[in-house]
């Protein structure tokens, strides 16, 4: 290290300085560094000439391209509703019990109902609409409100026990552990039992069953089988909302249940009401509407 | 008089906070008013029992020697709280694989949402913290040819900073938060950081004050502006007035889209001034020394410098395009952060030609190949980031698994690995050892580091477009085709390659204690000699 003031291994002079025995080389900008970053610079500079970009006084400069992120996406929103204009305002005025399942408002009913179910159904319902605790499988033929399109298409619009919507369905199963006594209850759960096909205790169903017509049948029917215009379910079949073993209808029977569902009619247009409509009505339980309405 | 200043002062705060521990009203505020009590208390009982002795000889060094005690305790320190980051980060990634594993009998305090601020902490301020402070320490001490200001200053930044860890670490876990990212702890945490925060400032500038060079190092010009910075984005992004002096509960003085601009100006120069121009401070002086070769070019350090620090700050607002904030500040946010790219560049360029002429140390020294692959995964995520900013890019990667990929491919990569370097660079130093106890272990480290990082990025790469292309995937007349629940269900094999990645990352950083344990008892010296410059 004769000369202080060059490296001896890249021949290149040093600053000078040293600090706890690091040295600086005085080598120049590389080139292409240098370059690269003035193109950045005139890059920024013109994006913010044609886009909105520098704060005024009053209001930011708006660019010379006239271009707002919310204009971008209406834009795009108005190009697909301009391209879908036609059938989607032939599905909105449609008769869906009526509707050719082969004319185009049908097939866009179906495709569009299937998206409009992945976006705003399927956090409860489940992807596949198979439904999870509390949340009714929408695949099979067991509907509490009812399984035609015009009840379907009610159910989405108003929703069910919900404050958003007076004409929501409502109906409200009593808590009967306010009611009856623990020893009534446990009665009705093995009548209950009887009537599903599960095992049960015959002594004490014998009770239930007397138990079930003073106050359960009202709503859930003589037979137990349910009534749509109050959305009592059918309690003779294998399918459960809840849960069909003894703990779980002691439960629901002690403290009832309240399942909610929001009305969708304020969020989704007709046309995508009516699509939704078709795309739960064609999984696969789809009722035909009742001869008289 | 300063005992007796101190025993009154520790006893007065003892007593406020069994007040405070008694009119709690959560619990995560009891609990740290009882931490604080005890520590005062403690504190205050034995400064009493030791009253009237002589003065204790702190470090037992000349008055000009350097202060290494507190570097050596950083050392520990930034060990211990790297694995407890990386342990935490390895179980949350398996929870999102696992959801089970957010254990139904542990609410609400073994879930996701609370421990993933306990790891992004335990990684940015307790791993990176520490190693910053501790190479601070260092750097300024051996650049200025002075010992480090203030006397036991020191020793109060390094416990204090410590109580502050775990002030905010328990207080996530018992649910105080303010729900800012990266700004998650609440307001009695937030001042007391700033009490410590002040007397870092004060140790540091003080001792660049009584330096015996002429000129400042390029080193402390950033370690400079990432404390002052971070004191500024800490003071500005955490105004808020307590609900009660005894509770954690506050109130945001900013509301809505002020409040989440002046969030991200915090969090992104968080990144900017903790995890890029401190660690740059380090770079700048373990690259080198390590090299044995001088720093390539002074011309570029000075313009990089100003460059990065002006630009960095305007940066904020790319991390909320397409938001309510006005389509003007997310513009100026991207154009910024593009025109960031060759600044930050810069650091990567001094470094990384800072071998010439030294480049077969790659060959031979593993601490040199973790120095050199941090800075290439330095540049790779300062590409990366000015490209995500870019609006079009972003309305891709935005909300998606892309932004951790990123994340993680800077902090693993740089920050992580230019610390293990850093760790492996000081501790035979501190500890008076010709080298670490095992160089072959260094080896393991730096390949299950590598293989971890490129596994966790690759994955989330992956993960993080196919995500966002499935919530813009359109049908010919517009319709979604995903629901969002297919986009998480197509993930999970991503995830269980990310936590693959970060067990392989752990694994590394558990030799790394081992070997640091080793060479702290320094029975067995190294046997291979290894290129590292006498002292």
């Amino acid at each position: 290290m004769a000369d202080n003031k060059k490296d001896d291994v890249t021949g290149v002079e040093t600053t000078g300085h040293e600090w706890d025995g690091i040295r600086e080389l005085n080598n120049p900008l590389p080139r292409w560094w240098l370059w690269l970053f003035y193109a950045t610079i005139v890059y920024g500079l013109l994006y913010t000439i044609a886009y909105p970009a520098w704060p005024m006084v009053n209001r930011a400069t708006g660019g010379l391209l006239g271009y707002s992120t919310r204009g971008e996406v209406a834009e795009e929103i108005a190009r697909v509703e301009a391209q879908n204009a036609e059938v989607a305002a032939q599905l909105a005025a449609a008769d869906l019990n009526t509707l050719d399942p082969s004319s185009p408002a049908h097939s866009y009913g179906i495709a569009g109902g299937a998206a409009v179910f992945r976006a705003n159904c399927s956090q409860c319902h489940g992807a596949g609409a198979a439904g999870a605790r509390g949340y009714p499988n929408l695949l099979d033929d067991d509907w509490l409100w009812g399984g035609d399109l015009n009840s379907i298409e009610y159910t989405v619009r108003h929703g069910i026990r919900n404050e958003a919507d007076p004409d929501a369905r409502y109906s409200q199963m009593p808590a009967f552990g306010e009611i009856l006594s623990t020893g009534e209850i446990a009665a009705i759960t093995e009548y209950v039992l009887e009537i599903s096909g599960q095992e049960y205790d015959a002594g004490m169903a014998d009770t239930g069953a007397e138990l079930f017509a003073d106050n359960c049948a009202a709503c859930h029917g003589d037979d137990g089988t349910g009534d749509r215009m109050q959305g009592a379910p059918n309690l003779t079949d294998a399918i459960w909302l809840y849960g069909g073993d003894r703990d779980t209808i002691t439960e629901t029977i002690h403290d009832a249940r309240f399942g909610v569902m929001p009305p969708w009619g304020p969020r989704l247009s007709d046309a995508e009401i009516k699509a939704v409509t078709l795309y739960v009505h064609g999984l696969g339980g789809g009722e035909a509407a009742p001869e008289e309405e | 008089m300063w005992e007796v200043l101190k025993i009154v002062l520790s006893g007065v705060v003892a007593l406020l906070a069994a007040i405070a521990a008694n009119w709690a009203h959560d619990l995560a505020y009891q609990v740290h008013a009882l931490l604080v009590m005890l520590i005062a208390g403690g504190l205050c009982l034995y400064h009493i029992r030791h009253a009237g002795e002589p003065k204790a000889d702190y470090g037992a060094a000349p008055a000009d020697g350097y202060m290494d005690d507190v570097v050596r305790a950083g050392v520990i320190a930034t060990t211990f709280w790297g694995v407890v980051g990386f342990l935490a980060g390895v179980f949350i990634a398996l929870q999102l694989a696992f959801p089970e594993l957010n254990f139904d009998w542990g609410q609400p305090y073994t879930n996701f949402g609370r421990l993933r601020p306990l790891h992004t902490s335990a990684v940015i301020f307790a791993f990176g913290g520490n190693a910053l402070i501790m190479s601070s320490f260092y750097i300024v001490q051996r650049t200025s040819g002075a010992r480090l200001f203030g006397g036991n200053l020191g020793w109060f930044v390094f416990w204090g900073y410590q109580l502050f860890i775990v002030l905010a670490a328990t207080g996530y876990l018992l649910g105080a938060t303010q729900s800012k990212e990266y700004a998650e702890p609440e307001w009695y945490v937030d001042i007391w950081l700033t009490i410590v925060w002040v007397a870092f400032l004060v140790a540091f500038l003080g001792t660049i004050v009584r330096r015996k060079e002429k000129h400042i190092y390029v080193a402390n010009w950033f370690l400079l502006s990432f404390i002052i910075t971070v004191a500024m984005l800490h003071l500005v992004n955490n105004l808020s007035i307590p609900v009660s002096i005894f509770g954690s509960k506050s109130v945001q003085v900013f509301a809505g889209v002020q409040d989440a601009m002046t969030q991200w100006w915090y969090g992104h120069n968080a990144v900017g001034f903790f995890l890029t121009a401190g660690f740059l401070g380090m770079m700048y002086y373990f690259v080198p020394k390590q090299a044995e070769r001088p720093v390539y070019s002074y011309k570029l350090s000075i313009i990089h410098f100003w460059a990065l620090i002006f630009l960095y700050i305007w940066a904020g607002p790319h991390h909320l395009h397409y938001t309510a904030l006005p389509d003007w500040a997310s513009t100026l946010g991207m154009v910024f952060s593009i025109i960031l790219w060759m600044p930050s560049w810069g650091g990567m360029i001094n470094g990384l030609m800072t071998l010439q002429g030294a480049w077969d140390k790659l060959r031979t020294d593993p601490i040199m190949r973790m120095l050199v692959i941090s800075l290439a995964f330095y540049g790779m995520s300062t590409f990366e980031g000015p490209m995500m900013s870019i609006r079009a890019v972003n309305s891709l990667s935005h909300y998606t698994d892309w932004t951790i990929g990123h994340v993680h491919s800077g902090a693993l990569g740089w920050n992580g690995m230019i610390t293990f370097g850093a760790l492996y660079f000081l501790t035979p130093r501190l500890w008076g050892r010709e080298a670490m106890y095992s160089t072959s272990a260094i080896n393991w480290h730096f390949w299950l580091a590598t293989i971890g990082i490129v596994l966790y990025a690759a994955s989330m790469w992956v993960t993080g477009i196919m995500e966002g292309l499935m919530w813009r995937e359109v049908d010919a007349q517009g319709f979604l085709v995903n629901s969002f629940a297919d986009t998480v269900d197509a993930k999970f094999p991503m995830y269980v390659v990310r936590a693959l990645g970060g067990i392989l990352y752990l694994s590394g950083g558990l030799i790394m204690v081992w070997n640091i344990w080793m060479t702290i008892r320094g029975k067995a010296p190294a046997k291979s000699a290894v290129a590292t410059p006498a002292e």
